[in-house]
């Protein structure tokens, strides 16, 4: 045996290290172009000179991006969108915060009870809140619009804030909270300086969660809502007959935004564990 | 290359050459040993000195940069970890959190297709004196029980060689004491080769019957706990083992067998044979004198006093003096100028030296060490200490 | 990030680290009671209606979408009985059974490659699990509908390889709508599992290798149990919308596609046969309901909030 073989390893060995190291990165960037290929679609077409009706490649121009608010009814249906969202955000976030820090911080009969009243709305299809809640509108004769599609989302968000910010909560140690008050912070100095900072971003990312379930709910909306139009009940009508390249624009604007914002925030928080 | 059953190798433990790199930084560097087989061998060394690394390649989950692992006359340098009949007892235990305790001891003999897997794992269970856990969870165990859980998982397969990592590191002293017993019965008992990766010199010396000081990724020194404290031959062994005396010196000639030195204090005698080898004997040249505190003998300077026959002494002044039951410990500043403790045994009901009183120093000529001059004084000394 | 360990936790059982230990006894229901009091009002309520609904009969002689509550039972027997709802319903959870599957096998390996694999970048490659969020979930489904068409890329690449017939295409079909229900559920698995992974010790894995268990075996027998709570959450947030979804079958889709959902928006919204569209929400509820309790009984997941 040459001293050559003790100094590196096999081929054999290096070969299927790598083959196991990279077989796993292929497969993932395969499952990446899959979420992300309808994405680059939709980027795309957001440059077809299609007039009506956006299906077939047509050729390139940037008139939709010059004048997102061109078709009737897409920047209508975006700000209803967007104030609706915002509304459920603060309503919702606000009810569940409150629910999370009852679970966690207190010892209460009727635990379980709670627990399945906020479980059940996840684990129940939407079309069935959608339907039921439709039921009690249509029965008690309350005329759908902006407030039954703004009650509907706070109500199955309401679920989504709490899990969120109990994860949150759950794993901060209440010991931090004993030692403020050891340091003479009386309870609503405890609270405000330090539970509050620790369990901030665990409530903005529910924020952000309810914003986007709202944002993008179609099905709940679509039984609740009456005459009253958002971007997807919009794009989903217009589907049959060709949804304007514009909706492509605004959904295009939207996800940049939002990826922009993601990513710089995060990599804000690589640097900040780095240094 | 023979096509021996590797799984079934056993006898010696080499490793030679073994080198590791992370880019620029090289924790093992052309580390060589031989562990004899049925051994307790203790990997010494502070952290960052490349113990645990040098574990994990013996284990098979890191890959040498270059060198050689071999188990007798099988190489399992490149062999998978689930391949080598290595088991290792892991830092935080790493106890199967979804397998009680019976699933846990018995996984290593179910994936090698054993047959009386139970029996075998009561024995494990009964030599560790937990047989009546075994249908318990492991975060239902004490730490002291999930660590004699790990121990015996790894046992029961018999392996040809064993490797601790930090195995007491997260138990309290009194249980860590209880468990150095623990381990060197189980380890007499089953005659595995026990390798112990540690950074506790007490717990080496007290099972180990070969420990190898590590510092910066090689072995400063290799031999039995008895010869590393008595004979050290580096500054980072006399001061990591233990506790040492070191102070600076010059050879001023040889007397028989004897080397006389010169410092600010005086002359010493030292045996030649108490001299660490490749230290330059040549008059003049600069050499470090260490002398154990235990083996400094302290009493209260009389005017015209007679120096000792043997003629090592030293006089000086106690700066600090702390009685610590069994012994009372002194800081004495030498008139040259050097501090010196000294681990005094309480013989007398009556005797402290007050601070500020003249003291004399004495030492039997074999009591002390000599090391090259170069050395760092104070390598291997814990940081506190450097400080005050 | 917090969002992929919120929906991880969502149905697993949370260590309790910190005992509830405040006291005051009436402040947690102050806190409880707007949030529980909006979804008594808009949640149980509104199913009590709806089962209240799904007995009711038309009012004789009276307009379309005039009906009175006669406790007639018999709805449900009708409806159940009534090939146009039980098929569709059949169908429901076949589909969202095999996208259930198919999201799966996509996004357990792909969670896996972000936990184990994703080093410093683990957290910009969960952005981009989420990112089609982003864009609307309707203009996503469309957007396969251009992928599937005929003159499409992967109908063209089918073609080339002899899998579809020269003139044959794959849009609509029983495979776009699986495809689409995949496609737009597998964040919800990939999340709950990264967070179930991430969560898995790196030396149990080591300390199942050194144990002589090969690396599949060590998969097997450690990380894959111990992911199991993530499973068990992304399965049910997968399973659980798609069946109850129309979204997919109305764009993806033939008439032959139709699934539940697209029975009860169309009875409900179009038809105006409100007590036939209870009747089939309770059940396609109901049915879920007793999937999820049975699968969670198998599966060990005790704590569901």
């Amino acid at each position: 045996m040459s001293t050559d073989t003790a100094t590196k390893p096999p081929v054999g060995v290096r070969v299927r290290s790598w083959f196991g190291d990279n077989a796993l990165k292929f497969y993932a960037v395969i499952a990446f172009a899959y979420l992300l290929l309808p994405v680059a679609y939709t980027f795309v077409f957001s440059f077809n000179d299609a007039g009506r009706t956006n299906i077939v490649w047509q050729g390139f121009t940037l008139d939709n991006w010059k004048n997102p608010c061109g078709a009737p009814q897409v920047c209508e249906s975006v700000v209803n969108s967007i104030v609706l969202a915002l509304g459920v955000t603060i309503m919702s976030t606000i009810l569940g915060t409150l629910i999370a820090f009852a679970l966690v911080r207190y010892q209460f009969r009727g635990r379980g009870t709670t627990n399945l009243t906020i479980f059940l709305p996840m684990a129940t299809p939407e079309v069935v809140l959608g339907s039921s809640l439709l039921a009690l509108f249509l029965n008690i004769f309350v005329p759908l619009g902006f407030w039954t599609v703004f009650i509907a989302h706070v109500m199955f968000c309401i679920s989504f804030v709490v899990v969120t910010v109990k994860a949150r909560l759950a794993s901060l140690d209440p010991r931090l909270e004993q030692a403020a008050m050891d340091l003479y912070a009386n309870e609503r100095e405890a609270f405000r300086r330090i539970t509050l900072p620790l369990v901030a971003p665990g409530i903005a990312a529910a924020a952000l969660l309810a914003f986007s379930l709202s944002f993008d709910d179609f099905i709940i909306t679509n039984f609740n809502s009456g005459q009253f139009t958002t971007f997807p009940k919009f794009v989903y009508v217009s589907a049959t007959r060709g949804i304007p390249a514009q909706a492509n624009v605004i959904a295009s604007a939207m996800f940049f935004i939002a990826l922009a914002l993601v990513l710089v925030s995060q990599i804000r928080n690589m640097r900040r564990k780095e240094a | 290359m023979s096509k021996t059953d590797i799984t079934k190798a056993e006898g010696d433990l080499y490793l030679e050459n073994l080198t590791k790199s992370f880019g620029d930084f090289t924790a093992v560097d052309d580390l060589s040993l031989q562990v004899p087989q049925g051994s307790f061998f203790a990997l010494l060394g502070p952290s960052g000195c490349g113990k645990t690394t040098t574990l994990r390649m013996v284990a098979g989950l890191e890959a040498p940069t270059a060198g050689r692992i071999r188990i007798g006359d099988a190489d399992i340098t490149y062999e998978k970890p689930y391949r080598r009949p290595v088991n290792t007892v892991f830092q935080n235990y790493a106890l199967f959190p979804h397998m009680d305790i019976q699933e846990n001891v018995g996984f290593g003999l179910k994936r090698r297709g054993i047959k009386d897997v139970d029996a075998q794992v009561a024995d494990a269970l009964k030599l560790i004196q937990l047989e009546q856990v075994a249908k318990r969870k492991p975060t239902q165990l004490s730490g002291g029980q999930q660590q004699r859980v790990a121990l015996a998982r790894a046992i029961v397969n018999r392996p040809a060689v064993l490797l601790l990592d930090e195995p007491l590191g997260a138990l309290d002293l009194k249980l860590r004491r209880q468990m150095q017993l623990e381990l060197k019965r189980i380890q007499t008992e089953v005659g595995l080769t026990f390798i112990h990766v540690t950074h506790d010199q007490e717990e080496a010396m007290t099972m180990a019957d070969t420990v190898a000081v590590m510092n910066n990724g090689i072995i400063e020194q290799m031999g039995p706990p008895t010869e590393l404290y008595e004979s050290p031959r580096t500054a980072f062994v006399a001061n990591f083992l233990g506790q040492s005396n070191l102070f600076p010196a010059k050879v001023s000639g040889v007397d028989g067998d004897n080397v006389v030195l010169e410092d600010s204090d005086g002359r010493f005698l030292m045996p030649k044979n108490r001299v660490a080898d490749g230290v330059n004997l040549s008059s003049g040249s600069s050499v470090l004198v260490g002398v154990r505190p235990e083996k400094i003998n302290i009493g209260p300077l009389d005017p015209g006093q007679e120096p000792p026959s043997h003629g090592n002494y030293v006089d000086g002044v106690v700066e600090a003096a702390s009685f610590l039951g069994v012994s009372t410990q002194y800081e004495v500043r030498t008139a040259g100028g050097d501090a010196i403790s000294v681990f005094a045994q309480n013989l007398d009901v009556h005797g402290l030296m007050p601070v500020a009183s003249q003291v004399r120093l004495t030492w039997l000529p074999l009591h002390g060490f000599v090391l090259d001059g170069h050395e760092d004084i104070n390598a291997g000394v814990e940081s506190e200490l450097v400080v005050g | 990030m917090s969002i992929a360990a919120a929906i991880g936790d969502t149905l697993e059982e949370q260590p309790h680290k910190n005992k509830p230990q405040k006291q005051g006894r009436f402040t947690p229901y102050w806190l409880l009671l707007p949030g529980l009091l909006w979804l008594t009002i808009f949640f149980i309520v509104p199913l009590v209606t709806l089962f209240g609904t799904s007995l009711m009969t038309p009012v004789p002689g009276g307009d379309v979408g005039e009906f009175e509550q006669t406790f007639h039972f018999a709805n449900y027997v009708d409806t159940l009985t009534d090939s146009t709802y039980y098929i569709p319903l059949f169908r429901s959870f076949i589909y969202s059974g095999i996208a259930t599957l198919l999201a799966l096998a996509i996004g357990y390996p792909l969670a896996y490659a972000i936990a184990f694999k994703g080093g410093r970048y683990r957290n910009i490659l969960l952005v981009l699990v989420i990112a089609p969020f982003f864009v609307s979930f309707i203009l996503r489904t469309v957007a396969w509908r251009q992928i599937l068409a005929d003159e499409g890329p992967v109908v063209a690449i089918l073609r080339y390889l002899s899998l579809v017939e020269p003139t044959g295409g794959v849009y609509p079909s029983a495979f776009a709508v699986i495809m689409g229900l995949t496609y737009n559920f597998l964040p919800f698995m990939t999340l709950p599992i990264y967070a179930s992974l991430e969560r898995v010790d790196h030396r149990l894995i080591e300390a199942s290798g050194d144990l002589y268990a090969k690396p599949f075996t060590g998969f097997r027998k450690v990380t894959w149990p111990l992911s199991l709570p993530g499973v068990v959450a992304g399965t049910l947030l997968t399973f659980i919308p798609a069946a109850g979804d129309y979204v997919n079958a109305a764009l993806l889709g033939r008439p032959s596609n139709t699934m539940i959902g697209n029975r009860i928006e169309y009875t409900f919204l179009s038809v105006n046969d409100y007590p036939t569209a209870a009747v089939l929400s309770f059940i396609l509820m109901a049915t879920i309901l007793v999937l999820v309790l049975f699968y969670i009984r198998r599966m060990g997941t005790e704590e569901l909030v």
